[in-house]
């Protein structure tokens, strides 16, 4: 019998027993609640499993009876002896139902229970009940069929149609042959029965199967019914059986450790004797506990069949070794994740038919999900011959979703990309469907996989598929597991983790190398990452060099490999998982404790801890820069600054993405033209410009100089010292401004002018190239609208395109630029931004292309601090002429030249 | 498990007496202690005591005390008092929450059976750090004893985090 179902039965012949004795209660008290609400709540835990099991006609029955006792529970209506007596009935009509399902696993397709449905509706409508139809199907029909008496038959003639299959029972025969002459005429009225959603349990069958006497013969050598066959017990009461066992396990452990170190003991054959028995007790407990994994795999072909038809998809789900059996516990974690990944090998796996036949694949795609058991573990292996993860799709959704630059992916391999699959927030479908894309995916799968001590890997071929393989142990209860030793202290890495041991000494193959105080092993041509127990635990002093030979274990944990230094490794020991006291349940790194087979106490390493405790190890050496010129502008809103001492001697900053080049510059080679002091630089005169106006230059020694390039052009500016390049959050005080500066901001501890390079630039321009180099040709005119919503960019871009010969406008916000859009100022181009709070650059862009007025044909230029070839094409993709770096000052005036040059008269 | 025949429900039933009736009485820097014998399940004595690494100060480590795992923890500290090598000899095995915790102490002395008329509330002028594990004092011939409340002593992540 289906399993379902099965404990469909024992569940509520259980309920239904349990009723039995106060449901005479209820004729002397009609109107306890208590009573009223157990009721509801049995016929309405009916009604709802019904309709998941397909039995239309118990479903219906219930779905009456709930109305009338909700109306009851919520005191709608008064319990009157008339209505016990329709409740009453109806508690015996569902026995019957569960009665004849138990015998013959479907609905008894005879009969109906519209005389009792009609009588409820009745009721729950308030009307009289009519009350001698109430108990018609009392004690004398019990196991029969309800459908016995004539006028229902008529009615339930239309079902053999619908089903397929036909009455058993040797009473019916007649009225089944009279049923089936009735059949043709009576369909129509099948039609309007609501049952039509069961016709799909078993399709068209022979009409009639079962012989009558037969049945009836089965049911009375049954005897035992299903719910006596089977007793509930208490979780705890197993749990409790399964510690007791685990521990005998380890006393026998033990003794067999004794033993062995033993020749010729009186004790060796009932020792093996013990042992035996205690292997078959625990085998046997563990069974109580074991349930086929088909259990967590039933609703699957349900969920598929409906993604197939919402996805309009061919797919087919294979099952193989549903048999397979793991522990409850471990059952009831995996159902969740299993269901996730088989959604999403629908959705995002399988292609479209027509996809597929293009491909050259079947159009009906296969996903195979096979549990099998391998040397104490099962391995769950969910393959669909799909389109396989698109590494280009989930590489621009990392950028997108901000989990990883551009230059951090180009150093990855692709396997390390699609590893990204499992970060919270990650999720590569297109839209959000109901069936996935919620973001809430591949992380949880592996965080509950990883919870019960397994492991989550998978493989993907673009084109041909990808296959998930979940390794799981057999019960959470007894664990395999190494024991090491750190500081003479031992400890149990779990087994499953560990791939495998090294041998470390500094004269072998093998040795511990550092990287800044981080340890590193090589290991066939890679570098192996690696924790020190003794470090990570605070065991003692580190000092791995000085140490000599060390172990590593090496370590698998989720997609991540790491080895552990450790000082001795003992053999493997099963053990039994026991959870550490309340006040160390803090302390992330144990996942449990044991008590081993010599008796002593040990803690269980948790190897997920350990991997992020090594990870947030901070790594000073890549937070110290050196270099300007692989400086990256900005890394996650942190801004590159050169700090340097001029002047008033206070500390200064500068973008360092604004500053071309350092030069020492003899002095002797600074020349004056107007007072103004310049110096040949690349072939060209190159003004010199002081930070602080009138600044006396020493006549000897070397002068430090800033140079901004711009256009072919370069200007440098003389400072005092070059003190450092810091990564800060740039947070200007503005309130401070004077000519020059941008403001003063907090870097490195100290107050710092951060300089307005654009001030300089602008006064480089003016006092020597003159008005006519200045500004380009023909651009004079120019209106540019600027929108930024960062002070410190509008401050730099305003002057610098003022030079440029532009006629700058600044604005914050795209809604203040949409206003002056409305009140017909006129521009040449749009300057945007396009990170801004309220609306963003591209939605600006939008709705100026989309709008009527003048704007719409504009020129405009995105800005902006992400330029990757994806952010250019989306930039393109939304209007924009043309998409520039937000540092990429050269190439916005350019861009600006250029487009205005061309088709600058299109606006007049 | 405990092979004590006492059982520890009933402790709980006479919860509201927990400090009259019979004390077990110990010894820590010369101070007299007493726990509800009740609350007791065990005496020990030295005990390999497997140390737990990061574990806040004043939990010594696990012990097995026949097949269940124990955590034992060091009253002096918990009290402010420097700890001394060879309380781990001495301790005293109480259950709270289900679970079972060894309290080292100096010395463990015998069962006593108090009256209520002798008890009186902490002081107030108390170390707070006493108080905070007392329930109160009793009077006894020659000396005063302090009764520890268990589940407080053994509420470390409030009191102490480490």
């Amino acid at each position: 019998m289906d399993d379902l179902l099965k404990d469909f039965l024992t569940e509520t012949s259980e309920s239904i027993a349990t009723l039995d004795l106060e449901l005479v209660k209820l004729e002397q008290n009609p109107n306890d609640p208590d009573l009223i609400g157990s009721i509801f709540r049995l016929v309405h835990t009916i009604k709802g499993t019904c309709g998941f099991l397909g039995l239309p006609r118990l479903e219906h029955l219930a779905h009456a009876g709930e109305n009338v006792l909700g109306k009851f529970r919520d005191r709608e209506l008064e319990v009157m002896p008339d209505s016990v007596d329709l409740i009453l009935a109806s508690i015996d009509r569902i026995k019957e139902h569960l009665a004849y399902i138990e015998q013959n696993e479907k609905e008894s397709p005879n009969g109906n229970d519209e005389d009792l449905i009609k009588a409820l509706n009745a009721m729950a409508e308030g009307k009289p009940v009519a009350a001698a139809k109430a108990p018609e199907p009392e004690a004398p029909q019990k196991a029969d069929e309800p459908a016995a008496t004539p006028d229902t038959s008529a009615d339930a003639s239309a079902e053999p149609d619908e089903f397929g299959f036909v009455p058993v029972r040797a009473g019916d025969i007649a009225t089944l042959e009279e049923n089936m002459g009735n059949t043709s005429k009576e369909t129509p009225s099948a039609a309007e029965a609501p049952v039509a959603e069961a016709a799909a349990a078993k399709p068209g069958g022979a009409v009639p199967a079962k012989a009558g006497p037969e049945d009836t013969g089965n049911k009375l050598a049954a005897g035992a019914s299903v719910a006596d066959q089977s007793i509930r017990v208490n979780v705890d009461q197993l749990e409790t059986l399964m510690t007791t066992v685990s521990e005998l396990v380890l006393t026998r452990n033990q003794l067999l450790q004794i033993l062995r170190g033993q020749k010729d003991s009186a004790f060796t054959s009932p020792l093996q004797r013990l042992n035996q028995v205690t292997s078959e007790l625990q085998e046997g407990v563990m069974k109580t506990r074991m349930q086929p994994i088909g259990n967590a795999w039933a609703k699957l072909p349900r969920i598929v069949r409906d993604l197939s038809h919402e996805l309009n998809k061919k797919i087919e789900l294979q099952m193989l070794g549903a048999e397979t059996e793991l522990d409850r516990q471990v059952l009831e974690l995996i159902k969740d994740p299993l269901t996730h990944m088989v959604r999403n090998s629908a959705d995002h796996g399988i292609e479209p038919p027509a996809e597929r036949l293009q491909a050259g694949k079947r159009e009906t795609g296969t996903i195979t999900l096979n549990a099998y058991h391998e040397g104490g573990h099962i391995i769950i292996d969910i393959i669909d011959d799909g389109r396989g993860l698109a590494a280009s799709k989930i590489r621009a959704k990392i950028i997108e979703k901000g989990l990883a630059t551009e230059g951090d992916l180009a150093s990855m391999s692709e396997q390390q990309i699609l590893q990204f699959i499992f970060k919270p927030g990650f999720s590569t479908a297109d839209k959000v469907t109901s069936v996935s894309g919620r973001g809430v995916g591949m992380d949880v799968v592996r965080t509950n996989v990883e919870r019960i001590g397994g492991t989550v890997d998978f493989k993907s071929v673009s084109g041909k598929g990808s296959s998930f393989s979940i390794r799981i142990p057999l019960t959470l209860a007894i664990v395999s597991a190494l024991i090491v030793e750190c500081q003479s202290q031992r400890f149990a890495i779990p087994q499953i983790s560990v791939v495998e041991l090294v041998k470390a000494s500094p004269t072998s193959e093998h040795r511990v190398e550092l990287i800044n105080e981080t340890p590193v092993l090589r290991l066939r041509n890679r570098l192996l990452p690696l924790v020190s127990l003794r470090k990570t635990l605070k065991l003692g002093e580190e000092n791995i060099m000085a140490e000599g030979e060390a172990f590593v274990v090496v370590a698998q944990v989720g997609n991540s490999t790491l080895g552990i230094i450790v000082d001795r490794v003992f053999d493997t020991e099963e053990i039994v998982v026991k959870p550490v006291a309340p006040i160390l349940r803090n302390i992330d790194v144990f996942s449990g404790n044991t008590i081993l087979g010599d008796g002593s106490v040990i803690m269980i390493l948790d190897m997920n801890a350990l991997v992020s405790h090594a990870s947030k190890v901070p790594n000073t050496a890549t937070q110290m820069q050196t270099s300007a010129s692989t400086q990256s502008a900005r890394t996650g809103g942190k801004q590159s600054l050169l700090l340097f001492r001029a002047g008033d001697g206070a500390q200064k900053a500068v973008p360092l993405s604004l500053v071309a080049r350092l030069e020492e510059i003899d002095r002797k080679t600074i020349e004056y033209s107007e007072g103004q002091p310049m110096v040949q630089y690349r072939g060209k005169l190159m003004p010199l410009i002081p930070v602080i106006p009138g600044m006396e230059i020493p006549k000897e020694g070397s002068q430090a100089v800033l140079v901004f390039a711009d256009n072919e052009r370069h200007m440098g500016l003389m400072v005092d010292a070059i003190l450092d390049i810091v990564e800060e959050h740039l947070q200007v005080d503005l309130s401070t401004r004077r000519q020059g500066t941008l403001g003063t901001s907090i870097i490195t501890g100290k107050a710092t002018d951060v300089l307005d390079a654009a001030h300089y630039l602008s006064e480089a321009s003016q006092n020597w190239f003159g008005e006519e180099e200045g500004s380009f040709e023909g651009t004079s005119s120019r209106r540019v609208l600027l929108i930024d919503d960062s002070p410190f960019f509008r401050n730099l871009l305003t002057p610098l395109l003022t030079v440029a010969g532009y006629d700058v406008t600044a604005v914050e916000s795209a809604a203040e630029a949409l206003k002056m859009q409305e009140d017909n100022v006129a521009f040449d181009a749009i300057v945007s931004d396009i990170e801004m709070p309220g609306m963003n650059g591209f939605d600006l862009v939008s709705t100026l292309r989309s709008s009527e007025g003048k704007w719409s044909k504009l020129p405009i230029f995105a800005m902006s601090s992400h330029a990757t070839p994806r952010d250019l094409e989306r930039g393109r993709q939304a209007g924009f002429t043309d998409y520039v770096a937000k540092f990429n000052r050269e190439g916005l005036l350019n861009a600006l030249h250029e487009t205005l040059k061309q088709g600058g008269l299109r606006n007049e | 498990m405990s092979n004590l025949p006492v059982s520890t429900e009933s402790a709980e039933d006479k919860g509201q007496n927990e400090t009259e009736g019979m004390f077990v009485t110990m010894t820590i820097a010369n101070q007299v202690f007493g726990i509800p014998v009740l609350k007791v399940q065990d005496i020990l004595g030295p005990q390999s005591i497997a140390r737990v690494p990061l574990a806040p100060p004043g939990v010594l480590g696990s012990l097995n005390l026949r097949g269940r795992i124990v955590t034992a923890v060091d009253v002096r500290t918990r009290l402010g008092l420097p700890s001394l090598a060879e309380t781990k000899k001495n301790m005293v095995v109480v259950e709270c929450a289900g679970e079972l915790y060894s309290l080292a102490v100096d010395k463990v002395g015998e069962v006593m059976s108090l009256s209520n008329a002798d008890f009186e509330r902490n002081p107030s002028t108390l170390d707070p750090r006493w108080a905070e594990v007392s329930s109160g004092i009793y009077r006894l011939e020659g000396n005063l004893l302090v009764v520890l409340d268990v589940s407080r002593l053994l509420q470390f992540d409030q009191s102490r985090a480490a």
